[in-house]
């Protein structure tokens, strides 16, 4: 009897939680279909009309797809080039561990705490003549992502058998056939997790494109709301349908890799 | 880790030069230095002079301390920016840590619909900033807000606060709103270090007639070491870098009320003081720089003993 009142309340209490949680989604998804006088009252009500032309009307004068097509640029290329770049570091950094090595893990390490000094960047940047164009946001992006791959990569490594190296080399196999084809299909959990974290990062980041992109042309999508939210801050209906386009990406992509970011997420911590 | 001193023992025989070539590290190395390291030394250069948008005629000149008296003494009250961003650290993480905690013993416990919750719960914290933001600052407006209408239905009218602009409440939505994208997080990691410690342990434990607080202050606890640092970690940087929420949600105010680190340095940033901002990342770089070399040394420390 004790247990059963113990359960109803713990279940009350998930539900309040996750409540919490819902509402405000499904407050944004109903007011994204009003009228603009309508959407204004905020109200958890159906609308009175369903207006799907509110999305239509986004999509032109929020140029989302601009944006769209820019924040997949950054995320794709940027979380690519990391993780690939980063595997193979954390693979040598692991198997070969010598002074020098162990010196760049912790160097390294630092960057997961550091913060980036963007007006210096901009500086920087700007002398490889990579201010204002994409390869110069790209860059900035996969620089900051390396310490959290190198963290997280490098972990996972250390239980890769290394009895694997030895039989492909044994085998015939030179460094690169070793690392792609024996050890990379080996690290392909961590390896998912990395990109999926990141490319999430990368979505959702506001600071970089904040002070790197002067020109609306790079605005990725969080930047194009942003604007788009200045300028019309009275149609919250157009505002909301925004919101919804910008979290539809990242929402998928959380539900396809959802096993990946939580195991992958904590490996390096929890295992102890 | 144990199987760390066999491997060695058995690489020898193999020739290491050959097979993990040091080349391997050069694009992290170089993109690592070039674009995110390299940045914060020159900053600290940069923030002993008066560069400033108008440089590029008068030049840059070396000042040396005047940036940083200005931060301590003038009454733009950047020192508040300062302690603002050291309280959200230390108050945003309690908020979260505490909570998601025990949420994440009470679902571990083994819950109806677990799986469910989880998913929900995390889901905020996937969302961008922005969209947060932005989705709070249409609940907490006074007016039309959700919140304020959810408080009269209820008829809890007393309870209705102007969220955003009063200077009593507004860090508390802050904080409120950050806890909302938080808590799934912090719990979902914590979820994952309760899961490895072993149901036997508790089983004996009852058997010795230990309480609910018991177990955890013995148990748990000391078994969740990983999973709490590795929160604390997280959180305490995130917290001294916080900006995207602020910035979307008060964008400082009301007045300079809710200002941190970030957002005068942005600020300072957009109006061509490039020497003051860099001057203020410096400042941040320090507290960090001083945490994070503490946090990997407990790290190594650590690695060494396994």
């Amino acid at each position: 009897m004790k247990k059963n009142i113990q359960n109803i309340l713990k279940q009350l209490v998930c539900i309040v939680l996750c409540l919490a949680v819902v509402v405000p989604f499904y407050m944004v998804l109903i007011n994204s279909f009003k009228s603009k006088s309508e959407a204004a009252r905020m109200s958890l009500a159906l609308p009175k009309e369903w207006l799907f032309s509110n999305y239509v009307e986004v999509i032109e004068k929020g140029k989302l797809i601009q944006g769209f097509s820019n924040s997949l640029s950054y995320a794709l290329t940027a979380t690519i080039v990391a993780v690939i770049s980063c595997a193979m570091a954390s693979f040598v950094i692991c198997r070969k561990p010598t002074k020098l090595n162990v010196f760049i893990y912790y160097f390294v390490l630092c960057g997961l705490f550091f913060p980036v000094n963007y007006v210096t960047l901009v500086k920087v940047l700007n002398f490889f003549h990579l201010t204002d164009n994409k390869p110069g946001i790209i860059i900035a992006f996969t620089s900051a992502m390396i310490p959290f791959c190198i963290f997280t990569i490098r972990n996972f490594i250390l239980s890769v058998p290394i009895e694997l190296d030895e039989a492909a080399v044994i085998d015939g196999a030179g460094p690169i056939e070793l690392f792609f084809r024996i050890i990379v299909p080996l690290l392909k959990p961590t390896l998912v997790t990395c990109f999926i974290l990141q490319f999430m990062g990368v979505w959702s980041d506001f600071l970089t494109p904040l002070y790197l992109s002067s020109s609306s042309k790079l605005f990725p999508m969080t930047m194009a709301v942003y604007q788009f939210f200045g300028k019309n801050k009275s149609y919250w209906n157009y505002i909301f349908a925004d919101i919804i386009l910008t979290c539809i990406p990242v929402i998928i992509v959380y539900m396809l890799g959802q096993k990946y970011i939580v195991g992958g997420m904590t490996s390096g911590a929890v295992k102890e | 880790m144990a199987c760390c001193t066999i491997c060695l023992e058995r690489v020898v025989t193999v020739n290491k030069k050959r097979i993990y070539p040091q080349w391997f590290l050069i694009i992290p190395l170089v993109l690592y230095i070039c674009f995110f390291l390299f940045p914060s030394i020159l900053g600290v250069l940069y923030s002993f002079t008066d560069w400033n948008a108008r440089s590029a005629m008068t030049g840059i000149n070396f000042v040396g301390l005047q940036n940083y008296t200005e931060i301590f003494t003038s009454n733009k009250d950047y020192v508040s920016g300062i302690l603002h961003t050291l309280s959200f650290t230390v108050v945003s993480n309690m908020i979260k840590l505490v909570p998601a905690l025990l949420l994440a013993i009470m679902l571990q416990e083994g819950l109806r619909g677990k799986g469910l919750y989880r998913t929900l719960l995390y889901l905020p914290s996937i969302l961008p900033f922005v969209i947060i933001g932005l989705v709070f600052k249409s609940i907490l407006n006074y007016n039309t807000g959700l919140l304020n209408m959810v408080l009269d239905a209820l008829h809890l009218g007393i309870l209705k606060q102007k969220w955003l602009s009063d200077l009593n409440v507004v860090w508390k939505s802050i904080y409120g709103v950050d806890a909302w994208r938080g808590i799934g997080y912090v719990m979902t990691i914590f979820l994952a270090g309760l899961n490895t410690i072993p149901k036997s342990y508790y089983e004996a434990a009852q058997i010795d007639g230990a309480n609910f607080w018991q177990r955890i202050r013995h148990i748990t606890l000391p078994m969740l070491t990983g999973a709490i640092m590795i929160n604390l970690v997280f959180g305490i940087t995130y917290g001294l870098k916080v900006f995207d929420i602020i910035y979307v949600l008060t964008n400082g105010g009301p007045g300079h009320a809710t200002e941190v680190m970030t957002t005068y340095s942005y600020q300072l940033y957009s109006s061509g003081q490039y020497g003051m901002s860099t001057a203020l990342n410096t400042i941040l770089l320090g507290i960090t720089a001083f945490i994070g070399i503490m946090v990997v040394r407990v790290m190594s420390k650590k690695e060494v003993q396994q």
